[in-house]
């Protein structure tokens, strides 16, 4: 067996288990810690020399947590209840053998200690933690659609009650040091050539062995009774807001407030056991494997590059250029900037381009009134934006992204500009949503230096950044996007070059379907219910509204005139045709769009959308099953469509696509978890099914994916498709 | 099979129900006790005759609590042969326990029972007995749990109802409880609630205000706005309800109903202790039955319980003359009457709970009488009286004087 704990009993009787995992940067709770975590603590609790016990780690954390990749097993391993209560009630036993073990243990926490491994340090009887940076403590699991299943729910129960519990866990705290210790989950904070010795003394001051709730007569703090007319109301509430913000879709926040419901009225063995219980009924859900593929796995490869081009030296860039300094402009110099990464920001004239770095001003002087950062690094990020309209100022940059206009003229007027002055193997990005970069590549003479960068708003809050392959996009300059990318500390995904690439087309079927509905008489308000019920975070007209109507509007009248002969407009064209060209309804900028927007803020569905489109009476609207059907399976056909067609080279990148950049439900982890889940062929049943009722072509289902309901294939798993992207050698 | 008849029935008046409500200081055993008394006394009762004592109570806790129904029959002095039953049927309770006497003695089961109810809303405060419904996550997720009174505000909302509709009703219903005690009309029932040295402490319902206008009510909050917001309700209602928009607000306390204190109780009994004591029964009860439906909008239930105890009772609607439908808000009132259509000339005439009150486990006992009383002064042969209850269940009783 490996040994992943060194075990050392001094002079004095103290017994220090150091954790350090062979072959690893940090300590992951798989089988072999569990193993030898169990063997060390049975050797030290029947060594007679040992008199108390110090749980420390070698690695720059403490314990990193569970082996999420084994969760995500679960989607396909066919688990059963039995056997995965057992797995996790051996850890959750453990830890009360190791509390109840009659000697004193104490977590000496030299670094981070979240999920699991934070339960760890609960189950000792006292926690120390070194004051070092990035020091942090937590349960974070409902993040990734779990709950803490080794104890934490019930000992931060009993630790600090119910009305502080609650909140830290279905928000999954992260918590520094001082607030840990404030709150009571800490019992000291020490610098770290302290831990040891203040672990030491603490054992050697005949510290209590037996927890407050071993004892007889605890009462959790707060109250244990959850009828208590103050705790009432907390379950009350709980369960309401659970419900509201969840829309009865995330399993996770649920199980953690019955966790403490349930758990609070019993001892804490039988509530240790319920906790186990609930954490194995997560584990068969789909939604937790769904999300931690998507939020951890998925999204780790993708922050890693996964993508990269291989063989291609690592860029760093110190110093690039944007052009155009509107809100996408200024947000992309923002996060440079505040990336250490030097900015040259272009506009037409002075006076524009200062108005891009006003807005980090802007953004760097709330954060320092609030206190989340100090005058001198402002200075420093700002010192970095240097606003300016003479392109001259771009001959040292790497890369320059362009964020113009959405106007093919203007955008390739600038690339031009820009192709003037900056190095030869500089990167010419485009931050557009929806032209083909391909084309756009096409107006430059350096086309394998022109990639796409699709940024989302607002820049500095949005994760996802699209990576966009044109048809002669290198290699090289591939890689230097995506190295930028991952100096923004942004997640990349990779799509191959498309109208509207992979998020704008995916958002847009959902879209234009919501808005099609409306022409067909269906009630609007069950449009907007049934896409926040299905998990969107709104609904497809106050998104409309929210983008504008006369985008949306112009957007399709850019396409007529691309395509020409070959333009099939949605079906949604018209009712923003009529909105926008008849009525003047551009949206919430000018108050009037789908909604009305009142002066106060409210706002109203507008009664005028019934004179335009004739509602159909209550017994001929259609359940809201449907309604939610047709919005989530257009995004699912689509979806397969563009792994199909190649515009997409991989699930993970639609998935987190979906999730991260244009707001698909999270708990699904994704369209093509999602199709997984529902399984292939109930996919394309119900794809023909909308297809032949609906639009044959806003449902239709690519052969790829009727080949995989047949062969009983996945997009993800043991029975995995090679997506045809990958079948073949990436267009050059 | 053996005829359940009403013989007859006592009511408190109602105190406001709070620490400065007239019968504050007495307690609910008091309360349930001299409602016992009263019945026994005026109709001469051998109490040894008696079979059973069913008394609703809602909150059943505290001095509430342990079946408040045999320790009020204890105290009350009836035969210790006699013995009682506490039920809870959230707001129908005590037209629940005349039902359930009515059928112990339809069934041949037993020949005189007392059914009732009672309520100390000032000692023993709503939710006092907590429950899973609400609290227990799991339960509260299931059943997309929201406050009674988001629910009447649902409903208003789904049939369209303004709040100037709901405080108009709420005016009428002033108006005629006001002129109801004016004339006298329920004098025969009301019985003054006493003190520990025998001394009247109530004598009239302490909550009615006719001089109530929609101006008075123009300046009252909706109630239910904040929660409905900030508690994530309205979002559950429109997850159950996605055909709507908004839930909006427009109940207050000025025309919800109130909450007061009280106790109630309904001689039941067959044709032939009737005979035996010398009785003359009053009405028979021609149907009773009790319904589930949809608990997020919680309050709809009469009409579907209507419509069955209709159907059971082989009768129309138009065949009833006289309706009580707890005035537990306007909306329930205002929806039952357009979905019946049910002219507001034959319904709560002399007022109900929005002006007089509403002590949750008596209140059934108290409006079976009301209509009994009404429909006796203008000589009327049939009425109904149904009261929505939580959770999503109403009840309906059908009674024909004889």
């Amino acid at each position: 067996m490996i040994d992943y704990f060194k075990y050392a009993v001094a002079e004095d009787g103290i017994c220090t288990l150091t954790i350090d995992q062979p072959n690893s940067a940090t300590n992951v709770m798989n089988q072999a810690f569990l193993d030898g975590f169990r063997a060390a603590l049975d050797r030290a609790l029947a060594d007679d020399r040992v008199k108390g016990i110090i749980l420390t780690s070698a690695k720059s954390s403490f314990v990193a947590g569970a082996d999420l990749k084994a969760m995500e097993a679960t989607l396909y391993g066919n688990p059963d209840a039995k056997t995965l209560y057992e797995q996790c009630w051996a850890f959750s036993s453990l830890l009360r053998r190791m509390e109840t073990g009659g000697k004193p243990v104490v977590a000496a926490l030299n670094g981070p200690a979240l999920g699991g491994g934070f339960e760890i340090a609960l189950a000792c009887h006292h926690r120390i933690a070194a004051d070092v940076r990035g020091m942090v403590v937590g349960l974070p699991e409902v993040g990734v659609g779990l709950l803490p299943g080794a104890g934490g729910t019930q000992r931060y129960l009993r630790m600090i009650g119910v009305a502080k519990a609650l909140p830290l866990l279905l928000q999954g705290s992260q918590l520094k040091p001082d607030k840990a210790l404030e709150l009571g989950l800490l019992n000291e904070v020490v610098p770290a050539d302290q831990l040891l010795p203040a672990a030491r003394k603490w054992l050697l001051g005949s510290p209590d062995p037996v927890k407050p709730w071993d004892k007889k007569g605890f009462q959790v703090p707060g109250g244990g009774n959850p009828m208590l007319p103050n705790l009432a109301q907390l379950f009350m509430g709980t369960a309401a807001n659970l419900q509201a913000n969840t829309y009865h879709n995330l399993p996770a926040p649920l199980a953690i407030a019955s966790c403490l419901y349930e758990g609070m009225q019993l001892p804490i063995d039988k509530a240790l056991q319920v906790e186990c219980k609930y954490f194995v009924k997560l584990n068969l859900d789909p939604v937790a494997g769904n999300m931690v593929r998507t939020i951890f796995i998925n999204k780790s490869e993708a922050d890693k590059l996964v993508r990269r081009p291989a063989g291609i030296d690592r860029k760093v860039h110190q110093r690039i250029g944007v052009l155009g300094a509107g809100l996408m402009g200024a947000g992309v110099a923002y996060v440079a900037a505040q990336n250490g990464i030097d900015v040259v920001l272009i506009d037409r004239d002075q006076a524009s381009a200062d108005k891009g770095k006003a807005y980090s001003e802007s953004r760097l002087r709330k954060d320092m009134a609030r206190g989340r950062i100090t005058a001198d690094k402002v200075e420093a990020i700002l010192a970095r934006i240097h606003p300016t309209a003479d392109y001259a100022a771009l001959g040292d940059v790497s890369l320059v992204v362009e964020a113009v206009f959405e106007d093919r003229g203007v955008k390739a007027e600038v690339f031009a500009k820009a192709e003037a002055v900056v190095p030869v193997d500089a990167v010419l990005a485009s931050n557009t949503s929806a032209l083909p970069i391909t084309g756009l590549a096409e107006t430059t003479g350096r086309p394998a230096n022109v990639v796409g960068l699709h940024f989302f708003s607002p820049v500095e809050r949005m994760p996802l950044v699209e990576v966009i392959r044109g048809r002669q996009t290198g290699d090289t300059a591939l890689a230097h996007a995506l190295d930028f990318v991952a100096q923004l500390k942004k997640t990349p995904i990779l799509v191959n070059d498309s109208r509207g690439f992979f998020t704008s087309r995916f958002i847009g079927a959902f879209i234009n379907e919501g808005v099609t509905m409306v022409k067909e008489g269906i009630n609007p308000a069950l449009i907007e219910n049934a896409a926040r019920m299905t998990g969107y975070p709104v609904g497809a007209l106050t998104i409309s509204d929210e983008i504008g109507l006369d985008l949306a509007y112009k957007g399709a009248q850019q396409q007529a005139q691309d395509l020409g002969a070959d333009n099939r407009p949605g079906a949604s064209v018209e009712v923003i045709a009529t909105m926008v060209a008849t009525h003047g309804r551009h949206g919430r900028k000018n108050g009037k769009g789908f909604y009305e927007y009142a002066a106060d803020g409210g706002k109203r569905l507008w009664p005028g959308l019934d004179d335009l489109w004739p509602r159909r009476p209550a017994s001929e609207q259609p359940d809201v099953r449907e309604v939610q059907h047709r919005m989530l399976y257009a995004q699912l056909a689509d979806a397969a469509r563009c792994i199909a067609d190649g515009v997409l080279t991989d699930p993970a990148d639609g998935d987190i696509g979906g999730c991260f950049g244009v707001g698909f439900p999270i708990y699904l982890g994704g369209p093509f978890a999602a199709m997984d889940t529902i399984g292939i062929g109930a996919v394309v049943a119900e794809c023909d099914r909308l297809a032949a009722r609906y639009d044959a072509g806003r449902f239709a289902i690519p052969a790829l994916l009727r080949e995989m309901a047949a062969e009983g294939k996945t997009f993800y798993g043991r029975n995995r498709v090679v997506p045809p992207a990958r079948r073949t050698e990436p267009v050059a | 099979m053996t005829e359940a008849y009403l013989y007859d029935h006592v009511r408190t008046p109602r105190g406001k129900g709070k620490p400065d409500g007239a019968l504050h200081e007495i307690t609910p055993v008091q309360l349930a006790s001299q409602v016992l008394q009263a019945i026994r006394d005026r109709n001469g009762l051998d109490t040894r005759l008696v079979e059973d004592v069913i008394l609703g109570c809602v909150v059943p806790v505290g001095e509430q609590g342990a079946n408040i129904a045999r320790i009020a029959a204890l105290n009350a002095d009836f035969a210790q042969t006699v013995p009682g039953v506490q039920i809870n049927r959230y707001c129908g309770s005590g037209l629940e326990a005349v039902n359930f006497a009515a059928a112990k003695v339809r069934g041949g089961l037993a020949d005189l029972v007392i059914g009732g109810g009672v309520e100390s809303m000032s000692r023993i405060p709503m939710g006092a007995d907590g429950g899973a419904w609400a609290m227990d996550p799991q339960v509260a997720n299931k059943t997309y749990f929201v406050m009674q009174g988001i629910s009447a505000d649902l409903l208003a909302t789904k049939h369209g109802l303004t709040r100037e509709d709901c405080d108009a009703y709420a005016v009428e219903s002033q108006r005629r409880a006001a002129r109801a005690w004016a004339e006298g009309r329920f004098a025969k029932s009301v019985v003054p609630v006493r003190d520990i040295i025998g001394l009247p402490v109530l004598e009239r319902d302490e909550t009615v205000r006719g001089d109530t206008t929609m101006e008075t009510l123009a300046g009252l909050k909706p109630a239910f706005a904040e929660m409905g917001a900030k508690a994530g309700f309205d979002s559950i209602a429109l997850q159950r309800y996605p055909q709507l928009e908004r839930i909006e607000h427009m109940h207050h306390a000025g025309n919800s109903s109130g909450i007061v204190d009280g106790a109630s109780a309904v001689l039941v009994g067959s044709g032939a202790i009737g005979e035996q004591l010398g009785l003359a029964p009053r009405a028979r009860i021609r149907a009773a039955v009790t319904i589930g439906s949809e608990p997020t909008i919680m309050l709809d239930g009469p009409a579907a319980a209507t419509r069955l105890a209709l159907r059971k009772a082989g009768m129309a609607v138009g065949d009833i003359d006289l309706f009580e439908l707890n005035e537990a808000f306007s909306s329930v009132v205002l929806a039952f009457m357009a979905e019946l259509a049910v002219p507001h000339e034959r319904i709560n005439v002399n007022g109900g709970a929005i002006a007089m009150g509403h002590p949750l486990g008596a209140t059934g006992g108290m409006i079976i009488g009301t209509l009994l009383d009404e429909m006796e002064r203008r000589n009327l042969a049939t009425g109904l009286v149904s009261l929505c209850e939580a959770a999503g269940m109403a009840s309906a009783t059908i009674i024909e004087r004889v």
